[in-house]
């Protein structure tokens, strides 16, 4: 049984130091607000699909929106660029610490804040204090009309009414690739694989990589001028840049 | 109490009796008789409110329950960004109103405030019957509650321990402390009303105050155990109940949302868990009192008199406490919160905000400073049931109507509760049902109390004065 220092969980460190493993970078400038990335993302990690009442009360499930704003009075109005929302993979997650369950947790290995399905109890306290408010409660069991059954990842759980969910940024797709590397005996190239939303993009506007390679084009994409991270002041410190009006 | 006798020396001993329980022996035989009374008096009215109350409960709050378990909490109306709704509100405010019981019971017995004598049960069973609708209403809010275990400390093959850095597992802990420590508390000095409802009493009640009662006989060594351990729990539980209500707002506290951040929310709390508390013991004292057979002669108005003195004593300190957290929220000049603050009062439900001040600040401050009023049963205990309003009305705005706004304006929505209501309703229906079946069980005066507190009180005459004097009490 591993005790609590084999896991070296003393030594974990949330400081401004610490880098994400996995990050991505956001270009709003070339996003279209097509929305590709959204049904990509519901089909690769099996969201459900709440149908139109609970849609119509906000209920639906996204693990990512996109945001639209308005600026400046009428009629003078415009509209600003479209802003992709996930979960940010704070560094310092404010949902973690708040769980009483230990059902949102950081993760050593990936250095990505994980959800595990079967530990939430649903006290909803995690949602409450994302600053970015980017997770999904399952109100109900949800049934998934036919044929979409048929389409079910199976290397992601289906999850039950009372639990919690959100961004992962695709965990699956990161084990798959690190086990195919290890396999060939090699580590994972950059580019090698990439997450559900950044694959779907028919803008390119999301790239998804590893943030401690500086060699890889996530980490120099994220090292150009103007980036930005949203809600920083709170000292979540996430692991997405976003760019936007560069 | 004792103070005003200058002004009444003129009325003589007879005012005096009729004014004060304690100045007015009855032979302890009496009395033991009176309490026994109400508990047997039951009217065919007695029934038909329990059977409806019952009816209601039922549905309201089991069956309602069961349709959320079986459907999911998709049939209350919390939705993002207001995952915490009602039921939050009604966990906060079922503690709040449990706070007065502690309050009147422990603080008075401590500071030997001998007006408290005839009631510290009355209001010590709300400590208990609260917490319990307090944990229906936490257990009630959690998604998968039949997994609620798992928030328990307890040794498993995984190792899986609850996370003590979550406010929601301090949480539990404060509760089930306050919890047990306050039915204990309830119990001590019930033990020998107990016993004296064993020596009364035939057939099942028999047994059953035989058994609670647990042999007590009254011995001196029995009285002596008996004392040690009310002094030490009358002590002990007030640290933990001013801890329980700082710990429950923590919860909102230490969360990085605006308006709940705030340092100010562990004494603003506690403050308005007292406001509440006070205002359902004043309603439940003039229920008593005019339902229950032989009340009259326990609770008089110089009760309802002393405890709208506290009451407006708490009702000044919320509102110096709601000052506070307000001036330093808007003198922070954090952009969010400053369009919150404007959200509560001009936002869609601004009236509650305003209702809100209405309630517990203009109402029992007009009120409760004239001595005839706060003497006038039904006139506090509507006040006391105003400052209740007032006080959800403060929850329901701290918690779903300050979560509706966040830093993601995307997200804003109102939020709109669903079936919420009936088992918000079912909770008040079977705290109240409780109470009528425990007002039937068991003494709600402590009738040796009361004794030992006419014992010690005395009129006297000097002179042409007449004086009230008192015995060295322990
Ligand atoms: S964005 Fe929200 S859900 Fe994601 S890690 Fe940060 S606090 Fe947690
Ligand atoms: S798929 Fe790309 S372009 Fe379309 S909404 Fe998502 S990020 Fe924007």
């Amino acid at each position: 049984m591993a005790t609590l220092n084999e896991l070296n969980i003393a030594e974990v460190k949330l400081s401004a130091e610490e880098s994400g493993k996995w990050g991505m970078v956001i270009d709003q400038d070339i996003c279209t607000g097509c929305q590709a990335c959204v049904a990509a993302c519901a089909m690769e990690n099996n969201l459900s699909f709440v149908g139109e009442v609970d849609a119509g009360y906000g209920r639906s499930m996204h693990w990512i929106r996109i945001e639209r704003f308005w600026e400046g009075e009428y009629p003078e109005v415009r509209m600003t660029n479209n802003q992709p929302m996930m979960c940010q993979q704070c560094g310092s997650a404010p949902c973690e610490p708040v769980c009483p369950a230990f059902a949102t947790v950081h993760s050593m290995a990936e250095k990505i804040n994980l959800q595990v399905y079967n530990r939430c109890v649903g006290t909803r306290y995690c949602a409450n204090n994302c600053p970015y408010q980017v997770r999904s409660f399952n109100w109900r069991d949800y049934e998934r009309p036919e044929p979409l059954p048929n389409q079910l990842n199976p290397d992601v759980t289906v999850r039950r009414r009372g639990i919690m969910e959100k961004c992962t940024f695709c965990i699956q797709r990161i084990h798959r690739a690190q086990d195919q590397a290890k396999a060939e005996g090699r580590e994972v190239h950059d580019g090698e694989f990439t997450t559900a939303c950044a694959q779907s993009c028919p803008a390119n506007a999301i790239t998804f990589g590893r943030m401690d390679d500086p060699q890889s084009l996530v980490s120099q994409l994220a090292k150009r001028r103007g980036g930005m991270h949203h809600l920083e002041e709170l000292g979540t410190l996430p692991n997405v840049t976003y760019f936007n009006g560069g | 109490m004792m103070a005003d006798h200058n002004n009444h020396a003129e009325h003589g001993e007879a005012h005096f009796r009729e004014k004060h329980l304690m100045l007015d022996p009855l032979p302890r035989g009496q009395m033991n008789e009176m309490v026994m009374e109400s508990m047997y008096h039951t009217t065919w009215k007695f029934w038909v409110v329990f059977g409806l109350l019952a009816a209601i409960t039922a549905y309201a709050l089991f069956y309602s329950w069961g349709v959320m378990i079986a459907e999911g909490l998709g049939v209350a109306g919390v939705n993002r960004p207001s995952y915490w709704g009602i039921f939050l509100v009604n966990t906060v405010f079922w503690i709040g109103i449990s706070h007065a019981g502690t309050f009147i019971s422990a603080i008075l017995r401590v500071f030997k405030a001998e007006f408290r004598r005839p009631f510290t049960r009355a209001a010590e069973l709300m400590t208990t019957f609260g917490l319990v609708q307090a944990g229906f209403s936490i257990f009630m809010h959690m998604g998968r509650v039949w997994l609620s275990y798992w928030l328990m400390p307890y040794p498993n093959q995984r190792m899986l321990w609850p996370n003590f850095h979550s406010p929601l597992s301090w949480d539990l802990l404060a509760i089930t402390t306050y919890l047990l420590s306050s039915t204990m508390y309830l119990f001590l000095p019930l033990i020998p009303d107990l016993a004296m409802a064993r020596d009364r009493s035939t057939g099942w009640r028999k047994t059953f105050y035989k058994t609670l009662a647990l042999g007590f006989r009254g011995t001196e060594g029995e009285w002596a155990h008996l004392r040690n351990a009310m002094n030490i729990f009358a002590f002990a539980i007030i640290p933990v109940m001013f801890s329980v209500h700082t710990i429950v707002s923590w919860d909102f506290a230490v969360a990085t949302r605006p308006g709940w951040s705030s340092t100010i929310f562990g004494p603003y709390f506690v403050i308005g868990a007292l406001h509440s508390g006070m205002g359902a013991v004043v309603a439940v004292l003039a229920i008593i009192r005019g339902t229950m057979k032989h009340m009259k002669y326990f609770i008089r108005a110089e009760h309802f008199d002393a405890i709208g003195k506290l009451m407006l004593i708490i009702s000044m300190g919320w509102a110096y406490f709601f000052f506070n957290d307000y001036m330093i929220q808007w003198y922070g000049g954090d952009k969010w919160t400053d369009h919150l603050l404007h959200f509560h009062e001009y936002g869609p439900l601004g009236w509650m905000w305003f209702a809100m001040l209405i309630c517990n600040v203009a109402v029992p401050w007009l009120i409760l400073w004239n001595a005839r009023w706060r003497a006038n049963p039904l006139l506090i205990s509507i006040v006391g049931i105003i400052i209740n309003v007032g006080m959800w009305f403060e929850r329901y705005i701290i918690v779903p109507i300050s979560l509706s706004i966040n830093r993601m304006p995307f997200t804003w929505r109102m939020y709109e509760p669903g079936i919420e209501i009936p088992l918000g309703i079912g909770t008040v229906t079977f705290f109240i049902l409780l109470y009528m079946a425990a007002s039937k069980l068991i003494p709600l005066i402590p009738v040796w109390e009361v004794q030992e507190g006419q014992m010690a009180h005395e009129l006297k005459k000097f002179g042409r004065e007449t004086v009230v004097t008192v015995s060295e009490l322990e």
